[in-house]
């Protein structure tokens, strides 16, 4: 096996390729910081399971993070990758085999040291269907992934124990994303005598090498994390305690916030008093604005007619007024003009889109036969702001000849319809769709744009299917080599302007972040707004009011 | 008596069979796919069919019900799909959060709409009643999520009388436990008053006032007890009405009971929480019905039961 890669060169490398330009320094430790204190995140839902193979939603997606760690990370705030439990790793010049070399000494919470037995443990585990892991799908390029997922082996045949401290990890195919799947959750570590001590309830009892271990959990009041003392990275986390208090109204913690008795509402600023906080300064000066890796856009229909025709879904493009819906949202978000949103590497600033013309929409119905327009349906999801959006939409669509007719219903009802072939003729994806499970390009192509999602019960609401295009989608991801990553990412800009020559979709906004904290919590802007920590990265925050 | 009381059990237990299968059948005939809830966005068609046939929701209707069934008569409400919790537990946990918030309702409800009802009869026809009946209506009709805020906004943000919602000590339970109370005290309020004035217009009350008992007196020892007794009956039917309005109270004032565990769930598509909810609730109000039915005779004995 040719080595080409180690780790500093990668950490270096890969800091080029996702070349977000994100200001914070995260290796060297935050100067100002402090230990100790605790914090209070309020929630209005339950939080889901704490397992790592489990749980994705938004709300536990980041306390996972802190309960458990995985092979790759991010630095804090940014979305470059770095090593984690991973000391370093190499990766084959076929780009098929990572080897990985994990760090000593690193110590779940029950006291055992996690090994390479745990690493293969944890990804036989979420692979296995018993497991009924939502994830699962991540993992199918890792060899023996077909059978484990069949039901018919217990062990994935590619990963291989080399020693206590080394595990090797054998694709089918080259996998430029792989880095990042061994940073997303479902792959995180976990001991496999806690599995077997609590079952099914292990969702209840975590146990991780995380920076924080659960302390309490009082169902559906609060669940407490405290710090893990014997935290391998040492200096972390600055906190020594989180509590999160459950089923709060978002308007209820605002209220609270005032008063100084919550740090973080976790659900954010309920759109109806966004404007008051803003204009307030004091308040204002307590909300960090980031951006995030969503688009939200206006899916067609390509196999519902009229929506076969190229003519009509760009008539539709260029009838959206994406200003005047943004600034209906309060300015929440950023105009869209292609799939990918701007903080997502192979996003082209250079791609003009579609311009705001209905006078050349209408000319383009016409051609297409239809100079009165037609009548046709507007999925939406029912909660604000979304039928509001959809009015919009819809008060566009009229000015061109379009009758839409909104169907606003509860968000399961939107995508089951979205993933019936003649379902739903044009879907407003917000409430919904996408936001990228890790940052890369290829995040935004498969399950929505791609063959493989437009298949019965697929995210692939437009039921676009371009083979050429997804030829050209697995050529990039073969392109493994770090060092080529550029020539990659143009590869990806490329398959994205051509989806859009085709229009399927037509993009609106990408949503912008708005975290509200109290005036104690410190550390960098970055970290309330962290791309793959949501609401806030909770093992580098620190509160002001310590000693 | 045992014979009545057996029939009724019967009945009762008719009635929540009725229930479970109207609930099930609902809840199976959603558009939404739970599996498609559980499996999230990025789960492959595969993953997807697994995760069906693990939960056995690849099964027909009939087959998924009477596993349920059988399941239910050993106590067990099967795992949330969302939380993976044994769902038998998920409500043992927030069942005491919401028979203290009744209990308050009650108490609340109780005080307010009978003194309403008392003074709105001993005053009958005056502005005062009039102003009473009008602020009973109101009640009655005011939406629970509004009162509820309204409340929240005066009494605790503005005044900081009482905490911003949340749960544990008694100041944590009067806001939620007035705003359930509202709508109930306005019906008690109406009932109170007829009654009372029905009571009041008796000889034996007159006689009472003849004999030179103060105003007070009368009302109080003699007019109160028998004035009371139908809106005792009333309570146990009331856990209906209450149990409607906790769900929207529980999520206002973040009270961890199970009106909030169900309106969760039903965003959510979790069905054994839903199917959970509907059938303890049920069953309380069925239990409310039949005890107000049995109670009943022993305070009216005028009241027979065949």
């Amino acid at each position: 096996m040719k080595r080409f890669l180690t780790t500093t060169v990668a950490a270096s490398a890969l800091a080029l390729m996702m070349g977000l330009g994100a200001a914070y320094a995260a290796a060297s430790p935050d100067p100002n910081a402090k230990q100790g204190g605790d914090i209070i995140i309020t929630y209005k839902d339950d939080v889901a399971t704490l397992d790592p193979a489990i749980g994705y939603d938004w709300q536990n997606w980041s306390m996972i993070k802190s309960l458990f760690d995985g092979l790759m990370d991010y630095e804090p705030g940014t979305t470059k990758l770095t090593p984690d439990l991973a000391e370093s790793y190499e990766i084959s010049a076929d780009g098929k085999t990572f080897t990985f070399k994990l760090r000593h000494g690193v110590k779940f919470h029950n006291g055992r040291e996690m090994t390479a037995d745990d690493v293969k443990y944890s990804l036989d585990r979420v692979t296995n269907p018993k497991t009924q892991s939502p994830g699962a799908g991540f993992f199918s390029t890792i060899k023996g992934y077909d059978d484990v997922a069949a039901g018919k082996a217990d062990s994935l045949t590619g990963v291989t124990v080399v020693d206590p401290y080394t595990v090797k990890i054998e694709l089918t195919r080259p996998d430029a994303t792989f880095l990042h799947v061994m940073a997303i959750n479902f792959s995180f570590v976990v001991p496999k005598e806690a599995i077997e001590k609590y079952g099914a309830d292990f969702g209840k009892h975590p146990v991780g090498t995380g920076a924080f271990k659960m302390a309490e959990w009082t169902l559906g009041q609060r669940l407490v994390f405290e710090r893990n003392p014997d935290y391998w990275h040492k200096g972390l986390p600055y906190l020594d305690k989180i509590t999160f208090e459950f089923g709060q109204e978002p308007i209820v913690a605002l209220l609270r916030l005032q008063k100084g008795e919550i740090d973080i509402p976790g659900d954010g600023i309920p759109p109806a008093k966004f404007q008051e906080v803003m204009s307030d300064p004091a308040q204002k000066a307590r909300v960090v604005e980031g951006g995030q890796l969503q688009t939200g856009y206006i899916s067609m229909n390509v196999t519902m007619p009229p929506f076969d025709q190229l003519k009509v879904r760009q008539a539709v493009n260029m009838a959206i007024n994406k200003k005047r819906i943004v600034q209906m949202i309060n300015n929440r978000a950023i105009p869209a003009n292609q799939p990918l949103p701007p903080s997502m590497p192979g996003y082209d600033k250079d791609f003009e889109g579609y311009p705001h013309d209905p006078a050349k929409a209408k000319e383009l119905l016409a051609e297409a036969g239809f100079p009165d327009g037609f009548s046709t349906e507007l999925y939406a999801m029912n909660t604000d702001p979304n039928p509001r959006i959809a009015q919009a939409i819809q008060q566009d669509l009229s000015e061109i000849g379009i009758k839409a007719s909104i169907q606003a219903l509860a968000q399961a009802n939107v995508i089951a319809a979205g993933g019936q072939k003649d379902g739903a003729p044009m879907i407003w994806s917000g409430g919904m769709a996408w936001i990228a499970d890790f940052p890369d390009p290829s995040n935004f192509y498969g399950p929505i744009l791609g063959c493989a999602g437009a298949v019965p019960g697929g995210w692939n609401w437009s039921w676009y299917c371009n083979k050429a295009l997804d030829a050209e989608a697995d050529k990039a991801d073969a392109i493994v080599d770090p060092a080529k990553s550029e020539e990659r990412y143009k590869i990806w800009s490329d398959i994205y302007n051509k989806v859009m020559a085709d229009a399927p979709w037509a993009p609106v906004f990408n949503e912008q972040r708005f975290t509200l904290k109290s005036a104690r919590m410190g550390g960098a802007d970055d970290l309330y707004v962290d791309p793959v920590h949501i609401p806030i990265n909770y093992d580098h925050v620190y509160v002001k009011d310590v000693q | 008596m045992i014979a009545y009381l057996g029939r009724r059990l019967v009945q009762s237990a008719m009635i929540l069979l009725g229930v479970s299968l109207i609930t099930f059948a609902l809840l199976y005939l959603l558009p939404a796919d739970p599996v498609r809830q559980i499996a999230g966005r990025s789960a492959t068609p595969a993953t997807v069919e697994n995760i069906r046939h693990q939960l056995g929701l690849d099964q027909p209707f009939i087959i998924q019900y009477w596993r349920y069934l059988t399941h239910l008569v050993q106590g067990d409400l099967g795992r949330s799909y969302i939380q993976r919790s044994q769902v038998t537990e998920l409500i043992l946990s927030r069942l005491p959060a919401t028979l203290l918030l009744m209990l308050g309702s009650i108490v609340c409800e109780l005080i307010i709409g009978l003194t309403m009802g008392i003074v709105a009869a001993v005053r009958r026809g005056s502005a005062t009643d009039q102003s009473l009946m009008v602020a009973s209506f109101v009640g009655v009709s005011a939406p629970q999520f509004v009162v509820g805020l309204l409340l929240l906004y005066i009494f605790a943000v503005r005044l900081s009388w009482f905490p911003i919602g949340g749960y544990g000590s008694f100041s944590h339970l009067v806001l939620p436990s007035l705003t359930v109370a509202v709508m109930s005290a306005g019906w008690y309020a109406r009932m109170m008053r007829s009654s009372m004035i029905d009571v009041l217009r008796q000889d034996y009350i007159r006689t009472a006032r003849a004999k030179g008992l103060a105003r007070a007196t009368v009302l109080v020892r003699h007019a109160l007890p028998n004035a009371i007794l139908p809106i005792i009956a009333m309570i146990g039917i009331d856990i209906g009405i209450l149990m409607g309005g906790i769900v929207v109270v529980e999520s206002v004032f973040g009270w961890p009971g199970i009106g909030q565990l169900v309106w969760q769930a039903i965003q959510r598509v979790d069905i054994p929480i839903i199917m959970g909810v509907t059938l303890v609730s049920a069953f309380a109000i069925v239990l409310g019905n039949l005890l107000a039915d049995i109670v009943a005779p022993f305070i009216d004995p005028r009241i027979k039961l065949r």
